[in-house]
């Protein structure tokens, strides 16, 4: 079977070029259908050891045992980019695969999201998640299972919480320039006359305010504690970084899925129409996998309480494609992620034709179609994508104590968090800060309410 | 601009990934830590009385969820929005009736609903976490030299004795130490070089009890109170277990009656009419004097009924258990029922209290439902370790 692939992927790769695709080199690889879910799971090939993967990895292999999952294809980029094939599946599914996967590797090559995020973390992310990896497990050698595992359930529980606005490597605090400027020192005229004897110390007007730890609100959770911890060791701080760094890798995967998948659909369906190289029923079969991945995951007459995001990605692409041209769609490609894309160019047409609707779920499981006008669609879509996924959590104070207050931004949210997980949460925390922490949010009433860690 | 490997080609060494799963590797550890779990939440888990469906197999099985890995979340709303797909649908279409009771897995979240998994733990292992999270007291054998049996222990060494204790090494020793001041001796191990273990004798505690596990059967003892009983039952018997070599149990039911029966036959008889507990204590006295000297046993005995009993038999039964106390280390008494806010207000319930405040080694329980078994079972070893005065 390899062999057949070996000789479509260069003639694939050719017509690529030929399409205006623009990516770095592919590793592709064969693996196991057990490698690859592991991989689904972990999100990188090599990763470290944690025990909430345990429980991921079951709920995959349930999943997979019950044929409601199954994955094509994995591709980390980078450069090169690494992506891997199942040798389960047939040489169609992987020929539409290798296409499938081209399409990915323009998109992360030249959409903004990123380029800025591989200009921070880099090109080699896989090679050095297992960096990290190795180092954990040295940690563990040294500290024992136990101290590692509780540093890496604070670390893992805050993985989210980055700021991918500012960059990624940060150096603590600074005093804003003026203010160091007025600040007299030693060299300073008025520092050496305030001295002379019989003068009178001037008043200290220009003492400065201490800074405030942090200036402003924090949302870098992982990066706060890593620099500001009052009694973290070294081991540990690495461990958060290498957490944090990963997550930013993560990041602009989350926030772009419906593009990149539409993206990739795209590239693979059309690549694939011009391959003429292909014999007609190979082409008939690759064809027969595509519309199973970009098929809504309603079929006929079933409503489905999800979209799918290859579904959704590929028909905003072709229509883009067919109306504003090649070049016009690949600038949006460059510019925007989900949350421009859906709320640009999700039109009140596409949304009629693809039978978009809003609904809403009671607590007893009662599901109910809404009124909804387009922006409260295009809303709902992105709303589990807000701030990767999480609540808007941030920093508000470094106590003088040592103590961490927490905000959570529930005017962002809209409401509250769960206080029991929350406070699960502040446990992990508290085991790595080590002195008093809290995380100020509101009850269900709307009232201000402090939280602490359940052990406390 | 590309290359392409297939994992077997790529060194003789096979793929690093077919050696180990890093999956099974975190779930492994994802299981120890949820056993740790239900370590520290026994009492509550093992009270539930399924687990002793097969308490001859020496372990139950506990369901557990999956543990959790909590992030940040935002509280649960009334109505969550999400986005859906498909034909013909109208605002105001219900997609799902609501079910009432079970749990909501709506708004496309990963579809992670609660699963549950059984774990197995072996009984031997509950009990000793057992005893150190509830902070039990060891059982206390009965005090005194009656109940003391002599054992010979090896203490020491003597130049004479017999035969059979010669310790050849410690001989060998002696005649090596001999030989070397005594240059020219011809003798390789003369009679000065034997050594002889001594034995001592040594009183030692009994290690063997009898319990005596008595249960009124008569008609007012539903299933639930007799669920409960040998919810209790068990575990009392598991804990003395821990602490005994040798055991031995009788299993007496009574109604107006009292008969003995075998463990297996035990929780299945089911009597007929009134109650009159003093035939079960009479039944008890009996077994004791006839097959256990109550000078090399340490007795134990449990009596589980509903409460009710004839009140003529109130002076018969308090005697018997006067006759029957003084050779018990300890008697406990569970009052099993249905009601929650009875308060040992029984017939039986006032013997025992009298009885306790004769200073006679007793402890009263009540069990209302599974989650007042543990509490009584520690009450009850709590109670043994200070009645019986030593501690």
């Amino acid at each position: 079977m390899p062999s057949r692939l070996d000789q479509y992927i260069p003639q694939l790769e050719a017509l690529a070029a030929a399409q205006g695709l623009v990516y770095h080199p592919v590793d592709f690889e064969v693996v196991p259908a057990s490698f690859m879910m592991e991989v689904a799971v972990y999100g990188l090939p090599v990763r470290m050891p944690h025990w909430s993967f345990g429980v991921r990895w079951v709920y995959q292999m349930i999943q997979h045992r019950m044929g409601h999952s199954r994955i094509f294809e994995v591709v980390f980029p980078g450069n090169p980019n690494h992506a891997y094939l199942v040798d389960t599946n047939s040489i169609e599914e992987n020929t539409l695969v290798v296409a499938h996967v081209l399409g990915h590797a323009d998109f992360s090559r030249n959409n903004m999201a990123f380029v800025r995020s591989q200009e921070q973390v880099g090109y080699h992310i896989v090679e050095q998640a297992a960096a990290h990896a190795h180092r954990i497990q040295e940690a563990i050698d040294q500290q024992g299972e136990q101290r590692v595992e509780r540093v890496l359930d604070a670390a893992l529980a805050l993985e989210p919480h980055i700021d991918t606005d500012l960059p990624l490597n940060r150096s603590r605090y600074q005093r804003p320039e003026r203010q160091v400027a007025r600040e007299p020192g030693e060299a300073d005229f008025g520092g050496r006359y305030a001295r002379l004897p019989g003068v009178k110390a001037a008043p200290a007007a220009t003492r400065l305010e201490p800074l405030h730890i942090p200036p402003r609100p924090e949302r870098d959770l992982l990066w706060f504690i890593a620099q500001y911890a009052p009694e973290m060791e070294d081991w540990e701080r690495d461990i958060f970084l290498a957490v944090r760094k990963e997550s930013w890798y993560f990041q602009p995967v989350f926030n772009c899925q419906i593009m990149n998948e539409g993206w990739a659909s795209y590239w693979h369906s059309r690549l694939l129409r011009e391959a003429d190289f292909l014999p007609s029923q190979f082409y008939v079969d690759c064809m027969k996998t595509h519309s199973d991945v970009v098929s809504p995951h309603a079929s006929d007459k079933q409503v489905a309480l999800r979209i799918n995001p290859y579904h959704l990605g590929y028909v905003l692409w072709e229509r883009l494609i067919a109306e504003r041209g090649f070049s016009a769609a690949r600038e949006i490609m460059q510019q925007e992620d989900d949350f421009g894309f859906i709320r640009n160019y999700l039109t009140a047409e596409i949304a009629d034709e693809l039978d978009l609707f809003v609904y809403s779920a009671s607590r007893a499981g009662a599901v109910r179609v809404t009124e909804s006008t387009l922006d409260q669609l295009r809303e709902t879509i992105l709303a589990p994508k807000f701030n990767f996924g999480a609540p808007r959590v941030a920093v508000e104070d470094l106590g003088s104590d040592g103590s961490l207050t927490l905000r959570h931004q529930y005017r962002d949210d809209g409401r509250g968090l769960d206080a029991g997980r929350a406070r699960h949460v502040l446990d992990y925390v508290q085991q790595v800060w080590r002195r008093p922490v809290r995380l100020i949010t509101v009850d269900g009433r709307g009232e201000e309410t402090s939280l602490t860690a359940t052990a406390a | 601009m590309m290359s392409f490997t297939d994992g077997e080609a790529r060194n003789g060494l096979g793929r690093w990934y077919d050696l180990f799963s890093r999956g099974t590797r975190d779930w492994l550890r994802h299981n120890a830590k949820v056993r740790q779990a239900v370590r520290d939440h026994l009492p509550e888990l093992v009270a539930g009385s399924d687990v002793l469906s097969n308490p001859r197999d020496r372990t139950v099985k506990v369901p557990v969820r999956f543990l959790e890995h909590h992030r940040f979340r935002l509280r649960d709303q009334d109505d969550e929005l999400g986005a859906g797909q498909g034909a013909n649908v109208k605002p105001g279409d219900v997609l799902r009736p609501g079910q009432s009771g079970s749990g909501t897995d709506a708004g496309g979240g990963e579809g992670e609903g609660p699963l549950s998994f059984v774990l197995e733990f072996q009984i031997d292992d509950i009990l000793d976490w057992l005893w150190e999270e509830l902070e039990l007291p060891n059982l206390q054998p009965r005090a005194g030299t009656a109940i003391e049996e002599d054992v010979y222990v090896r203490e020491g060494w003597d130049k004479r004795g017999a035969r059979s204790r010669l310790d050849r090494r410690r001989t060998l020793k002696e005649a090596v130490k001999r030989r070397s001041v005594q240059p020219d001796s011809r003798i390789p191990i003369g009679n000065d070089d034997l050594r002889f273990r001594q034995l001592a004798r040594r009183p030692k505690p009994s290690a063997s009890a009898v319990v005596f596990f008595v249960l009124d059967v008569s008609s007012s003892m539903d299933e639930h109170c007799r669920k409960l009983a040998k919810t209790f039952f068990f575990w009392a018997l598991q804990g003395i277990r821990r602490q005994y070599t040798s055991i031995e149990t009788v299993f007496v039911a009574h109604t107006v009656d009292a008969w003995e029966f075998a463990e297996q036959e035990f929780f299945q008889v089911r009597g007929e009419g009134g109650t009159k507990s003093s035939t079960g204590f009479a039944r008890a006295h009996e077994i004791l004097v006839e097959r256990f000297d109550p000078a090399r046993y340490n007795c134990y005995l449990f009596y589980a009924t509903d409460g009710h009993n004839f009140s003529e038999d109130r002076g018969a039964a308090t005697t018997e258990l006067q006759r029957l106390l003084p050779l018990m280390n300890f008697a406990g008494y569970a009052e099993v029922s249905q009601q929650s806010h009875r308060h040992m207000d029984t017939e039986i319930a006032a013997i025992w209290q009298r009885l306790a405040a004769e200073d006679l080694p007793v402890g009263s329980y009540m069990l209302n439902e599974d989650a007042d078994i543990w509490p009584a079972i520690k009450a009850f070893f709590t109670d043994q370790a200070t009645r019986t005065g030593v501690s």
